[in-house]
């Protein structure tokens, strides 16, 4: 609450004239990613540029027994082949734990694989050569010699007696599990009304962002530094793991981030190969750049969800959701995710199921097990997904054994607008969310009743069709309670310094980072509106831990709600320091001094007084005309994290139409609806895109994106041809609208929207096919919902 | 593994003489000999798009080509197709329209979107969508992508 004394008029920083907050902008930075001239690391190329290649297991769990690269050492263009041991001789082994996750246990992971490989992809030698092809070429006459270990791959039997123990040192398969109990769950059960159960199911699937993982290291043994090109989302944290385990000072290590081809997740994670590619820069003194090619992005990129969830929920006659249960099961691969480590996701579903719905009794449990299977972690809207479409499935089948309407029960149930600030079952708490004023909303979108009664009429004519609805909270603005409070040293507060440079242009440095979000454009916008510069002279710099404050980067919807904040205090301290020295110029006082449109003019009556590079052209090149003893300033550093609330919680509503061909299978998608609640809407064609590309990426997984793997650990579908991502051709149109609930926390009142349109979009399929084939009497509660899938529920195959 | 061969082709309008390895493919061939990294690798097996670029007129996958096969050919990319304006209008909606986010798959998406305006100056969106079926975006959800199109395409047909 650090603004109210800014806003003696009532009016804030961002209601200033020529404000571009709530303004659609362009992005600043597009030009030159529209003409081909961005620059992906992918793209990149260094002086004495050696490129590496990875030889990896092709088993899912071996012994290694003798690596052979005699032969491979020997042939053209080769530069070195280093095996995981040898490798080991100059970076440490990692293991993924955070305390605060009680009882999360892991293995130490080498950078590569030294006496044992525990997933098909795990890479088992590095091979260095002049091109990348040569080093393919080589890696074929790497000879290992391997001792095939019995696989663990079916999650439902990690935990059995008879299954074997992947790592025996932990002494089983559980990595983690958690338990709440909250209310009178058991009696809430036995009092209601009716009790509906189902089990959930929930493919794996994976990011598929379309540069792949890539990073170019270059260890300059003359100056005893290393630098990191890479498309990361969080620069400082891989600044400070680089550094750990390569035994360097962390002020030894460059980060620098560039153009990202996607990220969603993929990127703000520690990979074995990445660190292995920047230990080998160390070793052979020379840059080393690796980019993963699809094959080993999708055996080697993190994969997501892969859960069983079983859910049961009490209804009475009148709608009254009584109780919610769940547990979850979830398998994660062989390690924990280092530093994030793979319990997040489960914790997250114990967190949010029931989340929108004022019922006091839950019960959950969740068990995070091991599999020699590629390892899952932390995709965009973590947990959401599954906690939503378990929450939303349920009620929706609780409204259907009772004869409710769907909409109807969800306005019984869905916590009142004006009940907050209040906390759920599971000890979130909420500041303001508007779970009533958007389901409003989204119904006048979506026409609701004249939607039902085209589907009655289209019915008749053996058209089925389907609308569902799906509520969700979203967890964004995390603090400390993340992942700092469990001891990784991944950063929750964000800085950004701004300064009036000579010719009266404005530069930013922040430490978000920008994957095609807008971060650039946010801060620009949030950054000239304060000063009232126009954005047009206003440059934004990121991803550099050179050249920016420390800071978390960008991941989990924090960029505009804690860089944003940032950005805003900066500004606010600069604007005071320009107005201090142009009061001295001007012979007047700072309070009766504005900035507008690049020109310092009266409060009162708004005449210019001075052009901003006129005042900047006098503190940088005549500064002996200013009052003595008057030191200007004209550059400002703020940082900000939220400590009031752990996390900002948003909700938001989606609504799914859709078709199901009960002849093939096959669904198509007709139109779908979000309304959410973001906060203060900075950029709103930026927000309604974030949604719309998550909501896309929800129905990927709801549709079509699955890591399928046989029962021996192998991926059968690692290329872009067999694992399906959406396509525009099978992609409704998406509208979206918000409801407005600024978090007081802040002066800007921004809260995320990047996990919104992921959190849902699987939950309002599903509920919209069941609702499609209602006269069926089936009920669909798997994801991917394929043709197959479908027709087998119809009993037609 | 065979030598190079020599090849002569033109790229974006200037002629370009190279001594190519018969395995390297069109993609890398503008990316690594030619640093044209305008043209981006995704799947490498012609499925998501990424590396489109023109040949003779046509769009193609670069990614599917081999550099050996294209002497005598007239290739152009982004950066050509930038340079000479032919798409400046697309370009300049895509801006506007925020289609696009990482913008990995832009250039491609652009050329794409570009080649359906010439065969088809007033499609519907049903139509964009379809053209646009072999270009992936991970990032926007296409929406924004169609929107673009099909402005530019309203813009061109009152133009003409």
């Amino acid at each position: 609450m650090s603004s109210v004394s800014d806003r003696p008029s009532g009016l804030s920083v961002l209601d200033r004239p020529n404000s571009y907050i709530g303004k659609t902008v362009p992005r600043p930075n597009l030009a030159r990613l529209l003409q081909g001239r961005g620059q992906y690391v992918s793209d990149m190329t260094l002086p004495r540029m050696a490129h590496v290649v990875y030889l990896r297991s092709p088993h899912a769990h071996a012994r290694i027994v003798a690596i052979d690269a005699t032969v491979a050492k020997a042939k053209p263009g080769v530069i070195a082949v280093v095996t995981g041991r040898e490798l080991a001789e100059v970076i440490t082994p990692w293991v993924g734990v955070l305390t605060h996750l009680k009882g999360l246990k892991s293995a130490p992971q080498h950078a590569i694989a030294v006496d044992r490989a525990c997933w098909q992809g795990e890479a088992v030698a590095a091979i260095v050569a002049t091109s990348r092809a040569l080093a393919e070429d080589a890696a074929e006459h790497v000879v290992v010699e391997y001792a095939e270990l019995a696989p663990v791959t079916d999650m439902r039997t990690a935990l059995d007696p008879e299954t074997p123990v992947i790592h025996p040192d932990l002494g089983d398969n559980l990595a983690f599990e958690r338990n709440l109990d909250a209310g009178a769950v058991d009696q809430a059960f036995a009092e209601a009304d009716e009790v509906v159960e189902a089990e959930f199911v929930f493919g794996r699937h994976t990011g598929v962002t379309l540069e792949p993982r890539a990073v170019l290291a270059d260890w300059n043994a003359g100056e005893g530094r290393l630098t990191i090109y890479q498309g990361t989302q969080a620069p400082h944290m891989v600044q400070n793991i680089a550094a750990k385990h390569l035994g360097l000072d962390e002020a030894q290590v460059r980060v620098v981030c560039k153009d990202v081809g996607g990220s969603f997740g993929i990127k703000v994670h520690i990979y074995a190969d990445e660190m292995a590619t920047s230990a080998l820069s160390k070793l052979l003194r020379r840059p080393i750049k690796f980019v993963a090619d699809r094959v080993e992005s999708f055996n080697t990129d993190i994969h997501a969800r892969d859960h069983v969830c079983e859910g049961r929920i009490g209804v009475n006659k009148d709608g009254t959701i009584t109780a919610f249960a769940i547990d979850d099961l979830t398998g994660v691969g062989p390690y924990s995710m280092y530093p994030r480590t793979s319990a997040v996701e489960a914790n997250q579903v114990v967190n949010l199921v029931g989340g929108p719905y004022a019922t006091p009794n839950y019960r959950a449990r969740a068990r995070v097990v091991y599999q020699n299977k590629n390892v899952t972690c932390q995709y965009r809207a973590v947990g959401h997904p599954i906690a939503c479409s378990v929450t939303e499935g349920l009620v929706d089948l609780a409204a259907k054994r009772i004869g409710m309407d769907p909409v109807e029960i969800r306005r019984r149930n869905l916590v009142r607008d004006d009940a907050y600030p209040c906390s759920s079952p599971a000890g979130l708490k909420f500041e303001a969310l508007s779970h009533h004023a958007s389901l409003d909303k989204l119904l006048a979108m979506m026409k609701y009743d004249e939607l039902r009664a085209e589907q009655a009429a289209l019915r008749k004519q053996g058209i089925y069709r389907g609308i569902g609805i799906a509520s969700f909270i979203e967890i964004t603005n995390p603090g400390a309670a993340f992942y700092g409070v469990g001891g990784a040293r991944i950063s929750s507060q964000d800085g950004v310094a701004v300064r009036l440079d000579a010719t009266g242009f404005v530069i930013c440095q922040t430490s978000i980072t920008e994957q095609g979000q807008g971060s650039e454009s946010l801060t620009a916008q949030i950054v000239g509106s304060v000063l009232g510069v126009s954005m047009e002279r206003v440059r934004v710099i990121l991803g550099d831990t050179d050249n920016t404050p420390y800071g978390g980067g960008t991941w989990a919807s924090r960029g505009a709600g804690i860089g944003g904040e940032a950005a805003l205090q900066a500004a606010k301290v600069l604007r005071g320091n320009i107005l201090n020295v142009a009061a001295a110029i001007l012979q007047s006082k700072p309070s009766d001094l504005d900035i507008v449109d690049n020109a310092v003019v009266d409060a009162q009556g708004g005449q210019q007084r001075i052009e901003l590079q006129e005042l900047a052209r006098i503190v940088y090149f005549r500064p002996d005309t200013l009052p003595p003893g008057f030191q200007p300033e004209l550059m400002a550093t703020r940082h900000y994290v939220p400590r009031e609330y752990p996390f900002a919680f948003t909700n938001g509503i989606q609504a799914s139409w859709l078709e199901v061909d009960t002849e093939t299978g096959f669904i198509k998608l007709l139109n779908h609806w979000v309304v959410e609640d973001c906060g203060t809407v900075i950029n709103p064609q930026l927000v309604d895109e974030q949604v719309r590309g998550g909501v896309v990426q929800g129905l990927g997984a709801a549709l079509y994106e699955h890591c399928i793997y046989d029962e021996r650990g192998q991926l059968t579908n690692a290329n872009m041809a067999d694992y399906l991502v959406p396509m525009s051709g099978e992609m409704p149109d998406i509208e979206v609208a918000h409801v407005i609930s600024p978090t007081l926390e802040t002066e800007l009142g921004a809260k995320g929207a990047g996990e919104a349109g992921t959190a849902g979009a699987a939950a309002c399929v599903a509920n919209a096919v069941n609702d499609a084939l209602s006269p069926f009497d089936v009920t669909i509660t798997e994801i991917p919902l394929t043709p197959r899938l479908i027709l087998e529920a119809l009993g037609r195959v | 593994m065979t030598a190079p061969l020599p090849i002569s082709l033109k790229v974006n309008g200037e002629l370009i003489e190279a001594h190519v390895l018969p395995r390297l493919n069109l993609a890398d061939f503008l990316r690594e000999h030619l640093g044209l990294t305008g043209t981006h690798v995704g799947c490498e097996h012609g499925v998501c798009g990424a590396c489109t670029v023109r040949l003779n007129g046509d769009i193609v996958r670069a990614c599917l080509l081999l550099a050996v096969q294209l002497d005598g050919a007239s290739v152009e990319t982004v950066e050509g197709l930038s340079d000479t304006g032919e798409i400046a209008d697309l370009q300049a909606a895509f801006h506007t329209r925020n289609a696009l986010q990482c913008g990995y798959c832009t250039p491609a998406m652009l050329i794409t979107a570009q080649d359906l305006l010439k065969q088809m100056p007033q499609p519907d969106r049903e139509q964009i969508r379809e053209h646009l079926s072999g270009n992936y975006c991970r990032c926007t959800g296409y929406h924004a992508i169609v929107d673009a199109v099909e402005a530019t395409a309203r813009k061109r047909v009152g133009r003409a």
